[in-house]
């Protein structure tokens, strides 16, 4: 059932399917990163000073507000320039893969050509809004 | 190119799509509940304030921690079926089987999570 017989200029390529090929790849790139927090968690003393809760708390995004409130003695290696690297890269990967979620689910509601491209409009300003909203946050700039 | 459908809400509501229409639905609403508590979430950190205070309240609550940890177990669990079967299509024959092997991973996982939380939030 899977034979391509269709030339790869006819199959059609255009930014719907760089979508569609985005979103799986985004939730790959997504389990990498959790999987790298976790384990550096591990490596970074969670074994002994931090719960489950906390581990996958910190798993889902490493931002030193989420391990602040554990028994960890020194935090320094929490707070360093790599993890504000891997938490910026989850969060830009979780805002465009989860807005063109809500993209894909709105579109079965609104089916006019200039109701979706409304909905466009209004989720470029979503992706722009809530990556800059996690940079501040994450780097701790916060201009307003 | 308006898409018209000759089909009512309750016609809806009766189609039966058994195993994969279940986890197209969860996988639905498992992505809206993501979505709205990281975008809570994210905007309370960011201003703070009162209102920011009352939503920590609420994800400290045990019964919204078992419904987003339910969202996010099977959003990433469902997704990992379907990131799987599409970039191997020749996998989405066995989809009904998949789909049994992804319940048989959620339920354990997600039981015992839920026990866990469960126990320390009616403790107190």
């Amino acid at each position: 059932m899977s034979d391509r017989k269709l030339d790869f200029k006819q199959r059609g390529l255009n930014f719907e399917m760089l979508m569609w090929i985005f979103t799986r790849f985004s939730a790959l790139g997504m389990y990498l990163l959790i999987l790298v927090g976790i384990i550096g968690a591990m490596v970074m003393g969670a074994r002994t000073h931090m719960n489950m809760a906390d581990v996958l708390r910190w798993g889902f995004m490493p931002n030193i507000s989420h391990v602040s409130n554990t028994e960890l003695v020194d935090i320094a290696p929490w707070e360093t320039i790599f993890w504000q690297l891997i938490g910026s890269a989850l969060l830009l990967l979780a805002v465009s893969h989860g807005v063109h979620g809500l993209v894909s689910i709105v579109d079965d509601y609104i089916t006019t050509p200039g109701g979706r491209k409304i909905v466009r409009l209004i989720s470029i300003v979503m992706v722009a809004f809530f990556s800059l909203v996690g940079l501040g946050i994450l780097w701790n700039y916060k201009p307003f | 190119m308006r898409l018209s459908r000759n089909v009512s809400m309750a016609t809806g509501l009766r189609y039966k799509g058994k195993g994969p229409m279940l986890t197209f639905v969860l996988h639905r609403i498992g992505g809206l509940g993501i979505a709205s508590f990281v975008g809570i979430h994210m905007m309370s950190s960011y201003f703070g304030g009162a209102i920011g205070q009352a939503a920590n309240v609420i994800y400290q609550n045990w019964a919204f921690q078992l419904v987003i940890f339910f969202c996010a177990l099977f959003h990433a669990i469902n997704g990992l079926r379907i990131t799987i079967m599409d970039l191997w299509p020749r996998s989405l024959e066995h989809q009904q089987e998949a789909i049994w092997i992804e319940w048989a991973v959620f339920i354990p996982l997600y039981g015992t999570a839920a026990y866990i939380i469960l126990i320390n939030g009616l403790a107190g």
